[in-house]
């Protein structure tokens, strides 16, 4: 029976059209006597606490109690990795950032108690930006190093050399749901925490660490999310502590849901960068040496921003082999919102500026880009600047040439240049970009995943496993994974809710790698029943049903459930040496994206996009679709249009969705056509599948550079640089430039008094 | 209060002042829409509202997070709980499956709405049209498949929605509890205003909401304008369009037959569909501020506002109704009745806004320019109307001298030009600098021309 292969909509769809698909907010009204909470945020970017006094908030009507350190039994840090995020910080260390939290029998009094509490402050100076982080030596970590060969010395002896600067903006994950969990005591006197995250055992030992209870007293549920895109693989941990610490103290149920304007104001985003790079290419445009050196804007604590810089260094090469290369990397400590995954995880920083580079080098040469980039791929037997070889290489020129012709390139360039003689205020570009993507957690135990698969009497089957599910169809590829590993159709699967009383230590669900893990533990677990029911199916009829077989194994008394698992083999990697083998495979894809820009404003918009994308056998095609799609447009927002400003009192500036703009309606391509690579099935991947969750985000690269492309065009077609995101205004003044006779700084791309390497 | 939910009536008792329709539901157990942004800007709130239209009625999707409690008092609201029937989808829920249309489905329910609307939206032909969801982001799905389940859908079926739909919509009564009165009079309005005069007003909340909402700010007392017949005339006679300020952009839209072709335009750029089927226009001028859309298009076609008070009627040029930043000559105890556009139209008259986001963004610069010839080519009259560049929506006066009594050719543009340069000093911000301002202004004017 085969069921994986089958474009199925997504298993909640319909209770997401019919409002019947529940989220952590949505469970509130089934709690008498619940609590709301309200935080307490303090108006410095940083500052010294002096003094504090919650007794007027108590005074209020309706506010229950005010939650300070001495409230935790436990340790009040929320910190995953170093612990440096106290849950009520003495030393605030970022805009609005809470010092404590009023509950109250319902927002509006807790919110109206928050503004009663009397704090006091010192104000202390503040670093806002990644330049003043460099000056004032104000890093989390680093220097990271990766090399290989002489970059020094190919620099010196390369025929062209391409020196610069560039600055990308971050982004703001804007999941519809913001930050939320409820919390209760269950019926045995611990504490169950519904939470929307994306790493429920995180969540549970961070609550657990809070309140100082073994783990075993803590429940962590992620029913689903309203969309986490990397923005709940951490960041759901102190508002799930705050809630736990409530119903610990009150002994009642509690909820802390983040408004949009606060989860703006106090979440992490994906981290902006600041990269300085020197290259050096032969007269054919081949690279031979690069020396980059990348700066993350890490926020006020660490956060994931160490594997996050990993990952960028790691995807410094996108498709292209290095052959000298040095690159170091640094992670700024700033007084902003502490940054965090965000789809890609510093893969899409990597990758963006090494397509700058290769765009600059080909207008510096006279090339095409798409020539320049061509003829830098990566070979067969190559292996990259970590020492990885590049497993299915060929798989680059591949999908680059099958791309080419199902998109009409080559008509289409010559259809741009006639449009662009054409009209004098209007030019259109067109660009083809690659992406290979690593795939694996690069810290590496990290790569396991688990599942519980119980088998009932009527053949019916409820599936655990350690994944949950934020809208990207994980647990519709689960429920066709364990149908066709159970032989048994797709109603008869019942994917359940994840829990960490199901299957306990998992790994967050990132890293595109939720089917890898998940399914393969699930296909185990499916295995061991299959080959427990093939004893005694051997006894039955032929045709006998699923349903005749497991009773006649329950009465011989065999188990109907298993536990499976699975661990991505072949897979290290030494932070230390910044080699290894960090990723079991790559992902591979590539877009064509055509662009038209208006002369007088720098508006732009996607006239057409062609994608070819490897997803090996795909378990699930609708879904995969709705991957390579909505990561496309989310890539083509944080690169054309999403901006995230702050003041020079490091306020937030666009801190709410009518200043903070996503894609819309007319961010859509008029003209979209996706398709995957065939046959490409992935052998040691669960059903031959390949990653997907994040790798489409990085092909609006190409919207990049196709808007570079039509600037190029108002002018002489030489060199245009600009920032990132290409909002109209860059776009504009990279126009003027380009009229003026090319670029001639590559930093100071908008004139935005509100800084934009804030 | 009473008002109607999913054809059920509901009585809600004890309203708190600052709760918000959507709390409300979500209150009774209606979870399925939620609070995205509580800004009007992600339409995850989206419900449908039965208004009256022609003989009939038509669903109208509002978000849910603008409208205070009182403001649904005697409405009839349906919400994506109260669409499948017998266990089986509606066909807008059936096409958003099949089409892959909701991954994280957080956004879902409100798209549902707003499709929903459209598949019954009476007189409709030919697919339903995807900009119907223009007020509904999604982060997941990048729109298209949305987009494909909206083209998927024909006619609306034969059923109780479209059978209800034959039937009048409910009207907006006088309604009054806990400090939210909604007179149907001018009379009342006056008796009220004089009694309270702190009160605020409202209409389609748009505006006031988010202050509810994002800020905190709790308003005692407010006067709704949404009853009010004065306020929801349109007249259109051979010298003057007359529009009621109370007429949301909408109605507007809907009710002016045969407007010049900017209107369109200027409404597709205004906000989007869900703020445009609550926002009015005599909203948007009162507010005065400098960013808002309905100004400077309405300053180049030299509109008048029709202000009334107990003591009578009087008609203030627009280019004279705005002080300064949020401030008008609206009086106490004033209020604005209706806008009056003059006939004929300048025969070139366009409308600009240069803004991030290209739909449903607030204006980095918004620009209106009228334009009126005489047959040998000489400007007669020029209208150089802003957005965004000032404290208060403005009129370039020097600009439009410089070009009076001329050809309308380059030199004229670059005399526009010079003049506005040397006029306009705009402010940077997060939406964009001085500098890039004043070169849209300037630039507009080529593109204009």
């Amino acid at each position: 029976m085969k069921i994986t292969g089958k474009a199925i909509p997504h298993e909640s769809a319909e209770g997401h059209v019919s409002g019947r698909a529940l989220y952590t907010d949505d469970l509130v009204g089934r709690f008498p006597g619940l609590l709301h909470a309200w935080p307490v945020m303090a108006p410095h970017a940083h500052a010294l606490l002096i003094r504090m006094d919650v007794g007027p908030a108590l005074e209020q009507p309706g506010v229950v109690t005010v939650l300070t350190e001495s409230d935790a039994p436990g340790e009040a840090n929320s910190g995953a990795n170093r612990h440096d995020e106290p849950l009520f910080p003495t030393e605030v260390l970022h805009h609005m950032q809470p010092v404590a939290w009023v509950l109250g029998e319902t927002l509006e009094a807790a919110r109206l108690g928050a503004g009663c509490v009397l704090a006091q402050y010192e104000a202390l100076p503040a670093v806002l930006t990644i330049p003043q982080a460099i000056e004032t030596r104000s890093f989390h970590s680093g220097p990271f190093r990766m090399e290989r060969g002489d970059a020094a010395a190919a620099l010196a002896s390369s025929a062209v050399r391409i020196e610069g600067e560039l600055f990308l903006g971050g982004q703001e994950h804007f999941y519809l749901e913001t930050q939320c969990a409820t919390t209760w005591l269950d019926e045995t006197g611990g504490v169950h925490a519904a939470s929307s995250t994306q790493h429920p055992s995180e969540t549970q030992e961070v609550i657990a660490r809070v309140l100082a209870l073994p783990r075993h007293q803590v429940t962590v549920e992620c029913l689903r999310m309203g969309g986490a895109f990397g923005g709940k693989e951490v960041q759901a941990n102190p508002y799930a502590a705050i809630a736990a610490m409530g119903t610990w103290e009150t002994r009642r149920p509690v909820c802390v849901r983040l408004p949009r304007v606060l989860d703006m104001a106090l979440t992490g985003k994906r981290h902006p960068f600041l990269a300085r790079f020197s290259a050096g290419f032969d007269r054919d445009g081949r690279i031979e040496a690069l020396r980059l050196e990348l700066y993350s804007d890490g926020g006020w604590s660490l956060d994931l921003s160490e594997p996050i810089m990993w990952r960028a260094m790691f995807h410094c090469d996108n498709c292209y082999y290095l052959p000298n290369v040095e690159v170091t990397g640094w992670i700024a400590k700033t007084h902003k919102t502490s940054q965090t995954a965000f789809r890609g995880f510093g893969g899409p920083q990597g990758m963006v500026v090494i397509e700058d580079i290769l765009d600059r080098a080909a207008r510096t040469l006279g090339l095409k880009p798409e020539v320049i980039r061509e003829r830098n791929f990566y070979r067969e037997g190559q292996t990259t600047h970590y020492g990885q070889p590049v497993k299915d290489a060929a798989r680059i020129p591949r999908i680059w040439e099958e791309l080419q012709v199902s998109s009409d390139f080559a008509m289409r360039r010559a259809e741009v240049a006639r449009f662009n003689a054409e009209h004098r205020h209007a030019k259109r570009g067109l660009a083809i970009t690659p992406v290979k993507f690593g795939i694996s957690f690069t810290a590496t135990f990290f790569n396991q995943g688990g599942a519980l698969v119980l088998v009932y009497r009527d053949g019916s089957v409820q599936v655990n496993h350690g994944g949950t599910e934020m809208g990207q169809g994980l647990h519709t590829k689960i429920g066709q994974i364990a149908a066709e590993s159970l032989g048994v159709p797709l109603e008869s699967i019942r994917v359940m809710t994840t829990r960490t009383d199901k299957v306990p230590n998992t790994s967050a669900t990132a890293a595109s790698s939720g089917t890898d893990l998940n399914g393969a533990a699930v296909v185990d677990a499916c295995r061991q029943i299959r080959e427990r029911l093939a004893l005694v199916k051997a006894d039955l009829a032929e045709d006998a049903t699923f349903r005749e077989v497991v009773e006649a194994a329950y009465r011989k008394r065999i188990a109907l459930f298993a536990q499976g698992y699975y661990r991505t083999p072949e897979i290290h990697y030494d932070p230390k040496t910044g080699q290894g083998r960090p990723f079991y495979y790559y992902a591979y894809g590539a877009a064509v994206t055509e662009v038209e820009v208006d002369g007088f404003t720098g508006d732009h918009r996607v006239l057409r996009v062609d994608i070819l994308q490897d997803v090996g056998d795909s378990v699930s095609p609708m879904m995969d679709r709705g991957q390579v799609e909505g990561g496309y447009v989310q890539g083509l927002g944080w690169l054309t249009l999403e901006e995230l400003l702050w003041d020079e009192k490091g306020r937030l500036a666009t801190s709410g969705a009518s200043t903070y703009k996503l894609p819309s309606w007319a961010e859509l391509p008029e003209d979209f056509r996706v398709a995957f690579l065939e046959s490409a099935g992935e052998p040691g991947v669960v059903m031959g599948s390949k990653a997907v969750g994040e790798p489409p985000l990085m092909l609006a690269i190409s919207a990049r550079e196709a808007l570079r492309d039509a600037v190029a065009a108002f002018g002489n077609g030489g060199l245009v640089t600009f920032d990132s995101p290409a909002t109209p205004e860059r776009v504009y003044w990279a126009i003027e430039r380009s009229r003026e006779g090319g670029a001639r700084d590559t930093t100071t791309a908008a004139g935005h008094a509100v800084s934009h390497t804030a | 209060m009473e008002f109607l939910v999913n054809g059920r009536t509901v009585i809600a008792e004890r309203i708190a002042a600052h709760e918000t329709l959507l709390d409300y539901l979500r209150g009774q157990g209606l979870t399925g829409a939620k609070e995205g942004c509580a800004e009007g800007e992600c339409g995850a709130c989206t419900v449908a509202m039965v208004k009256p239209c022609g003989e009939g009625s038509a669903f109208v999707p509002v978000n849910s997070c603008l409208m205070l409690l009182g403001m649904a008092a005697g409405q009839e609201i349906y919400t994506v709980e109260g669409l499948a029937r017998g266990g089986k989808l509606a066909p807008v829920q059936q096409a958003m499956v099949d089409h892959g249309g909701s991954q994280c489905g957080y956004c879902t329910p409100g798209f549902v709405m707003s499709l929903f609307a459209e598949h019954y939206r009476p007189g409709r032909t030919g697919p339903c049209d995807p900009h119907a969801m223009g007020g509904n982001l999604c982060r997941c799905t990048g729109y298209r498949p949305i987009r494909d389940a909206a083209l998927s859908l024909g006619a609306a079926p034969e059923d109780e929605f479209s059978a209800r739909l034959r039937r009048p919509g409910p009207a907006v009564d006088a309604f009054e509890q806990n400090g939210f009165a909604r007179p149907a009079t001018m009379g009342a309005l006056f008796d009220l205003m004089a009694e309270h005069p702190e009160a605020r007003f409202t209409a389609g909340g748009t505006d006031l909401v988010v202050e509810n909402n994002l800020r905190g700010k709790r308003f005692e007392r407010l006067i709704s304008l949404e009853a009010l017949a004065e306020l929801r005339v349109f007249r259109e006679t051979d010298d003057a369009v007359e529009i009621g300020a109370g007429l949301t952009l909408s109605e507007i839209e809907a009710t002016w037959a045969g407007s010049p072709a900017v209107i369109g335009e200027w409404l597709a750029l205004f906000a989007s569909p869900l703020i445009r089927n609550r926002a009015t226009l005599g909203g948007n001028l009162a507010t005065a501020s400098p960013i808002g859309d309905a100004a400077p298009l309405l300053l180049a076609m030299d509109a008048s506002m029709r202000l009334a008070s107990r003591s009578g009627e009087r008609l203030v040029p627009l280019d004279e109704f705005f002080l300064g930043y949020r401030k008008t000559v609206l009086g106490a105890g004033e209020v604005i009745v209706s806008i009056v556009v003059p006939k004929p139209f300048a025969e070139r008259l366009r409308f600009y806004k240069v803004a991030k986001r290209r739909m449903d963004d607030i204006s980095t610069v918004a620009a209106a320019f009228a334009l009126r010839l005489d047959a040998s080519g000489v400007v007669k009259a020029a209208r150089f109307a802003f957005g965004g560049v000032a404290a208060t929506p403005v009129r370039v006066a020097k600009a439009e001298a410089a070009v009076t009594g001329r050809r309308w050719n380059d030199d004229a543009v670059v005399a526009a030009q010079t003049a506005i340069m040397e006029t306009l000093r705009p402010l940077s911000d997060h939406r964009g600098s001085a500098a890039y301002r004043l070169a849209m202004a300037r630039n507009l004017v080529e593109k204009f021309a």
